[in-house]
C-alpha cells in the first residue's frame, strides 16, 4: 500500500521522464519487479542496448530474429539499469545476456532462439501464444501464389 | 559476389587465427578440464572469441564452446545449456561475459555438417 502511493507521488513528480522514475528505484530487479516486466507482453526481451541500437552481437541477432518474424516484443536495455542486469540473471538462473521471455516464460538466449529459428520451432512457440510469424504469413502467401 | 569474396576471407582469417593459437589460456583449460571430465565429451572445442571484442589481448572473457556428450540424449536444448552454464559458474562469475553454447548429441553431431559459424559481431557493449 505505502509502496503504491510512493509510487504515485513520485510517479507525479517525473511524470515527464518515464525512465528515470523507473530508475529512481533501487528495487527495479526484485522478482515482483521482473515478474511484472517478464508479464507485460507476450514476448519480452533482455538485452544489451535497445532494438534500434544493439551494443552486443548475441542481442543484435535477437532483434533480427525477432525483425523477421515480424514480433511485437518489449525490450529492457540491462545496461542502463545494473540491478537490471544482475537481476534478470538471478531470476532465470542463466548467466548471460540476451534472455527471451515468451508467455513469462524463459526459453533461452541467443544460441536457442537462434536454434529455435532455424529448426522452425519458434514459429511454433509463436503461434501457441497468438502471434503469427511474419514468415508463416509470407510462405503461405508464397503457396497460395503457386496454386 | 565481391561481398561474398569478401566473407569467405574474412571467415578464413578468423580461422586462420583459431588454429594459430593452440596455447589455451588458464581459463580455457579449466572450461575444457570441466567439460571433459563431467559430461564425458566425445568431441569438444573451447574456442576463445574474446579478441573480436574490445578487451586487452590474450583477454578469456569470450568464449565459444562445442560439446557433444551422450549426457544430453533426450534433453531439450534449454537443459543442455543450464548443464553447461551450471558446470561453468565459477567461470562466469569471474571473468567470462560471454558464452555460447552448442551442445549435441554424438548422433546429432554425427549428422550434423560439423561448421561450426561465429559468433556475431561485437557492438561495443562490453567494455565499460
Amino acid at each position: 500500500m505505502m509502496n503504491t502511493v510512493l509510487r504515485r507521488s513520485v510517479l507525479s513528480i517525473y511524470n515527464t521522464s518515464k525512465k528515470l522514475t523507473f530508475r529512481s528505484f533501487a528495487d527495479s530487479a526484485t522478482k515482483e519487479n521482473i515478474d511484472k516486466l517478464v508479464k507485460n507482453n507476450k514476448v519480452v526481451v533482455f538485452m544489451k542496448g535497445v532494438p534500434d541500437a544493439p551494443r552486443c552481437g548475441f542481442s543484435n541477432a535477437v532483434v533480427q530474429i525477432m525483425r523477421m518474424h515480424a514480433v511485437p516484443y518489449d525490450s529492457h536495455d540491462v545496461l542502463a539499469d545494473e540491478n537490471l542486469r544482475q537481476g534478470i540473471k538471478d531470476y532465470s538462473s542463466w548467466p548471460t545476456i540476451p534472455q527471451v521471455f515468451i508467455n513469462g516464460e524463459f526459453v533461452g538466449g541467443c544460441d536457442i532462439m537462434l536454434q529455435m529459428h532455424q529448426s522452425g520451432e519458434l514459429v511454433e512457440e509463436l503461434k501457441k501464444v497468438g502471434i503469427k510469424s511474419a514468415l508463416l504469413t509470407a510462405s503461405e502467401q508464397k503457396q497460395n501464389e503457386t496454386k | 559476389m565481391v561481398r561474398l569474396l569478401k566473407l569467405i576471407t574474412k571467415s578464413s582469417y578468423i580461422c586462420s587465427i583459431r588454429t594459430m593459437s593452440t596455447e589455451l589460456g588458464p581459463v580455457a583449460s579449466s572450461i575444457t578440464k570441466k567439460l571433459k571430465s563431467s559430461l564425458a565429451t566425445k568431441h569438444l572445442d573451447v574456442i576463445n572469441e574474446s579478441y573480436m571484442h574490445s578487451v586487452p589481448k590474450d583477454s578469456e572473457t569470450h568464449f565459444k564452446v562445442v560439446v557433444v556428450s551422450d549426457k544430453f540424449e533426450g534433453l531439450p536444448l534449454i537443459k543442455r545449456h543450464r548443464l553447461v552454464n551450471d558446470l561453468l559458474k565459477e567461470e562466469l562469475q569471474t571473468g567470462v561475459h560471454a558464452l555460447s553454447i552448442v551442445a549435441k548429441t554424438p548422433q546429432q553431431w554425427d549428422e550434423s555438417d560439423k561448421v561450426i559459424e561465429n559468433s556475431p559481431n561485437c557492438r561495443g557493449g562490453f567494455g565499460k
